[in-house]
């Protein structure tokens, strides 16, 4: 259970007062002490006043999924005390302001109570309204730096990075974390049984979301067109690209932009000019979530059968509708690989952490321009918006973009005649032609019928030929695309499946489940369409689970159309009400299932 | 979008621009429009400006959404490069195109079904934009393509094929235009290419957005009586306010005289374009006077057309974004690329 590096505390607060940078500096300074660190934002949809939380997860071997219980819990939002206090484990704690007095019908009587005045001691320290708000949550940092032996040192040094000459909040800062640093230390017995040790297994690795890591991919990948429309949980994402461009994509010597980012009137709009751009020969993308995925279809098919590039980058959220916009969801599986009216398919690559989000952004980029046709990027709120403990991300200078088979103005000028939708190599690829290159490059994009030469057609015949030639385009790119990631074990006898984000609980679940005697192999699918070894391993064991989080299996459902595996063959572990599933929950529907058979 | 290939029949005497190419070679496939609709007149008017302006065809984007109006795009320069995109969203295709490549001459081609009604917020916010583009209406105030329902350009009180009529208030492009900041504001008739070429011509060599509603009768759906975008209709209901000369760069100019008015407007390449007012008094660098007089128009159930407003000071959409002036799809990818040093730094921040 827990222990010395290994816990999770939860912070309970009201959104708008600040707690954000008091949390962002507690799991930072855990990292910067070498412990293996996670965090968890589970915040409103809303700016001001409604409940947030946050869960920083602690844990020496490395797990990132969301903890599996709540070891301490700071309590500070009076509307969520009850919950709250139920949320934390038998044997907990359970911080509160002792400002006012706590309501005895809420308390448990197997937690212990850690009361601290904070609302007290900062209106004592401090003048004005507003440090009294914000300082009471750097407060409560203190505290728990105390409580769970958070290096003071470390955090003093944050918080001098941060504020650097500005003296006054400096000094505030530092009498804030005492204020609460000092209370605990002389009322508490310190540290609690489950605290921080310093260790050295964080050197090689960093904080980032997968927004961050996504923005850093396209502007690495070489992007120079962004259009958006603002929305939860991909707007940071927009927001990163710019000021990366800002630092590194100005001209030194006419301060002008070597980029352009549009905000679009909506999601139709951005699509469009994402096409328009890919279609002119610039890298471009955008990044939405499920309803601006909705808006986007009918481009999406025009891009498919015209074949132009484009990144689409969902940072998917609890849908349908409105849904839950700040919770996430993996629920845009199937509208994704089949956007759009008529026979379509779309390239999906899935990154289950920011790392991959950086790598396969590129990827995406790459595999855009070789296959001449949208790839969408899949992530989910939990990787976009939280920070994850990632390797270091590096560059490697060799890299090229791939742009695909491009015909420039010699190679045109050498052809007898150029035909747009002509498959020279049997890889179902036909070149393209730049805008602006030659005249003998100029062609007519359409989305209506049209035949291998590029002209308009109702011809059975013609119209066929060029569909049936898109189908073999897919079929080379799901053996190009990146591979799954299979992790095997001897004597494995069930296999698990899954993509993006549940990858990291999912190999927590199989290691507890190796505990219990169950050997499970994984496979953690990287790309749609899917590569042969995906079916592969889905035939290889009898059991098969698919770890999702939505509530109809959709990744089963693709899985069942793609590869010919009978559905029922594959069971459904679903977990889709909002938050990131837990290894817990994985372990606990893969027992009850396995139970239910032997029996 | 049907077409048929063109016989290419070369007259040898056929007089050529300056970059040594015939009006033949700004034709494009044979149109499959209705015999005698108008479409096909802004068509021939559009080859005429094209070829006279000396536009080079492989550096010009032929642009448009879904209609018969949108289908025109092949039947003119066929060296060109065009996107047939779909309803109403030509603008965007438009401006993210624009936004890769700021060089090229984008010629935006619409209907009023296509910018009014399903396109209309692309075709605003692209005006607000202001992005570099000529976009031509072809306004027969019907849908010609889905069989002539009403579109948003229907006047109140027009009569459909059917004899439905309508009550629901028309939008005029040109008052919208000039409303939401557009920087070049024009309206013609199809029939009536000698005043069409040279707003055309200033059109496309304008650097902004420049709006181009031509009233295009559609010969099966709304060219009867009762309709106000018949060819009967305009042609006795046609108020010429402003009438415009383009004088390209290298072209030797010749000061017309009969005109008593006359404003020059000098584009961003130093051609020239000159407006002569045939209403004393008539400023067409002012919006308010242009909405006055559109609206005056109206009244009198009269057809306000010529070039109806200029300004070339307007900042276009790469102004606005501080855009380097090479085009963004020129840029050599070690430009982009912060490399790997740079990541070194960057990743020391998130530690
Ligand atoms: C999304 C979508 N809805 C409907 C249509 C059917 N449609 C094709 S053209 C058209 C109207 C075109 O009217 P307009 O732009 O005025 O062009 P015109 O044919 O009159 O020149 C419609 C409704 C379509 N192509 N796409
Ligand atoms: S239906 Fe009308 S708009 Fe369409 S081609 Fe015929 S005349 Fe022209
Ligand atoms: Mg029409």
């Amino acid at each position: 259970m827990s222990g010395v590096n290994d816990f999770a505390f939860k912070i309970g607060t009201v959104n708008g007062t600040g707690s954000a940078s008091a949390n962002a500096l507690l799991m930072q300074a855990i990292f910067r002490m070498g412990i293996p660190v996670t965090g968890k934002n589970i915040f409103p949809s809303n700016i001001q006043g409604l409940p947030t939380w946050y869960e920083i997860r602690v844990s020496r071997d490395g797990y990132t999924g969301r903890p599996p219980l709540i070891d301490l819990i700071v309590a500070l939002n009076p509307s969520t005390l009850k919950q709250d206090i139920a949320t934390v484990r038998p044997g907990g704690y359970v911080l509160y302001d002792s400002s006012w007095p706590l309501d005895a019908k809420l308390t448990r009587p197997d937690v212990t109570l850690l009361d601290v005045p904070l609302g007290a001691m900062c209106r004592e320290a401090f003048t004005r309204d507003r440090d009294r708000t914000l300082l009471r949550n750097i407060a409560y940092a203190g505290a728990l730096a105390a409580l769970l032996q958070i290096d003071i040192a470390v955090i003093e040094g944050i918080i001098a990075e941060k504020f650097g000459r500005k003296k006054a909040l400096l000094d505030a800062n530092h009498r804030a974390v005492h204020l609460g640093y000092d209370y605990a230390r002389k009322h508490f017995s310190c540290p609690l049984p489950f605290h921080c040790a310093p260790m050295d297994a964080t050197g090689d690795s960093i904080l980032m979301d997968g927004n961050t890591a996504c923005a850093l991919g396209a502007v690495y990948a070489g992007a120079t067109v962004g259009a958006w429309y603002p929305i939860t949980p991909s707007t940071s994402l927009m927001d990163a690209f710019k000021e990366f461009c800002q630092e590194f994509r100005v001209d030194p010597e006419t301060g002008l932009n070597r980029y352009c980012i549009i905000q679009a009137e909506d999601e139709l709009s951005a699509a469009g000019m994402v096409i328009g751009a890919g279609w002119m020969g610039a890298r471009s993308f955008t990044c939405t979530s499920g309803p601006g995925v909705s808006l986007m279809q009918e481009f999406l098919g025009l891009a498919y059968y015209a074949e132009i590039p484009g990144v689409f980058i969902n940072v998917q959220r609890t849908g349908p509708a409105t849904g839950m916009p700040t919770r996430t969801q993996q629920g845009d599986l199937l509208s994704m690989a089949f956007a759009s009216h008529g026979d379509t398919k779309h390239i999906i690559l899935f990154p289950a952490n920011p790392a991959e989000s950086f790598a396969l952004t590129v990827a995406a980029f790459d595999s855009s321009e070789r296959f001449q046709t949208p790839v969408f990027v899949a992530i989910d709120l939990d990787i976009g918006m939280n920070d994850w403990m990632i390797p270091r991300l590096t560059w490697d200078d060799g890299y090229r973009p791939d742009r695909g088979k491009v015909l420039d103005a010699v190679a045109l000028e050498q052809m007898p005649k150029f035909f747009r939708y002509v498959d020279a190599d049997g890889d179902g690829v036909a070149a393209r032609s730049l805008p602006g290159v030659n005249g003998k490059g100029a062609y007519f994009v359409r989305g209506s019928g049209h035949d291998k030469f590029g002209a308009y057609t109702e011809d059975s015949t013609a119209y066929r030929e060029v569909v049936d030639r898109i189908a073999r385009k897919f079929e080379t790119a799901a053996r190009a695309l990146p591979a799954p990631i299979i992790q095997r074990q001897d004597g494995a006898d069930v296999g698990i499946v899954c993509v993006g984000s549940p990858d990291a609980p999912v190999r927590e679940a199989v290691d507890r489940l190796r505990e219990q005697g169950i050997i499970a192999d994984v496979m953690r699918i990287r790309a749609f369409p899917f590569a042969p070894e995906v079916t592969e391993f889905l035939g290889r064991y009898e059991t098969v689970f698919v770890v999702e989080q939505n509530r109809d299996a959709q990744l089963r459902a693709l899985l069942t159309i793609e590869t010919g595996v009978p559905r029922d063959r594959m069971t459904p572990v679903l977990d889709y009400a909002g938050q990131p599933v837990t290894a817990g929950t994985v372990v606990a529907a893969i027992t009850a299932q396995l139970a239910g058979r032997s029996a | 979008m049907s077409s048929i290939t063109k016989p290419s029949v070369r007259h040898p005497s056929a007089r050529k621009n300056h970059l040594g190419l015939s009006r033949a070679d700004y034709e494009g496939a044979m149109s499959t429009l209705c015999a005698g609709c108008g479409h096909d007149s802004v068509t021939a008017a559009l080859v005429q400006a094209f070829w006279e302006l000396d536009l080079p065809p492989h550096r010009a984007a032929k642009m448009s959404g879904i209609g018969c109006s949108s289908k025109t795009t092949a039947y003119f320069m066929k060296q060109s490069h065009g996107f047939n995109s779909v309803h109403g969203r030509m603008p965007s295709v438009t401006t993210g195109a624009n936004a890769a490549n700021r060089e090229l001459s984008y010629i935006g081609i619409s209907g009023d079904g296509d910018s009014l009604n399903i396109g209309f917020g692309q075709l605003a916010h692209a005006i607000r934009r202001n992005v570099n583009m000529l976009y031509v209406i072809e306004n027969n105030g019907v849908y010609g393509l889905t069989k002539g329902q009403f579109s948003a350009a229907a006047d109140v009180g027009s009569k459909s094929r059917k004899g439905e009529v309508n009550e629901q208030t028309p939008i005029d492009p040109v008052l919208l235009a000039l409303t939401l900041g557009a920087t070049f504001v024009a309206r013609s008739f199809s029939g009536d290419k000698a005043q069409l070429v040279p707003i055309l011509k200033a059109g496309l060599m304008h650097r902004g957005f420049a709006l181009i509603d031509v009233i295009s009768p559609c010969v099966s759906f709304n060219d009867h009586e009762g309709s106000a975008k018949s060819y009967a209709y305009v042609r006795s209901h046609e108020v010429e306010t402003v009438a415009a000369d383009f004088v390209p760069l290298r072209r030797e100019i010749k000061v017309p005289e009969t005109h008593a008015e006359m404003t020059v407007v000098r584009m961003h390449d130093g051609s020239e374009v000159r407006l002569h007012s045939t209403a004393p008094g008539y400023n067409p660098r002012s919006r308010d006077t242009a909405y006055r007089h559109v609206q005056a128009c109206i009244k009198k159930g009269e057809v306000a057309t010529g070039l109806l407003f200029i300004d070339d000071t307007g900042r276009c959409m790469h102004d606005m974004h501080r855009t380097v002036t090479t085009p963004l799809v020129e840029l050599p990818y070690e430009a982009l690329c912060p490399g790997k040093v740079a990541m070194e730094r960057i990743v020391s921040r998130y530690r």
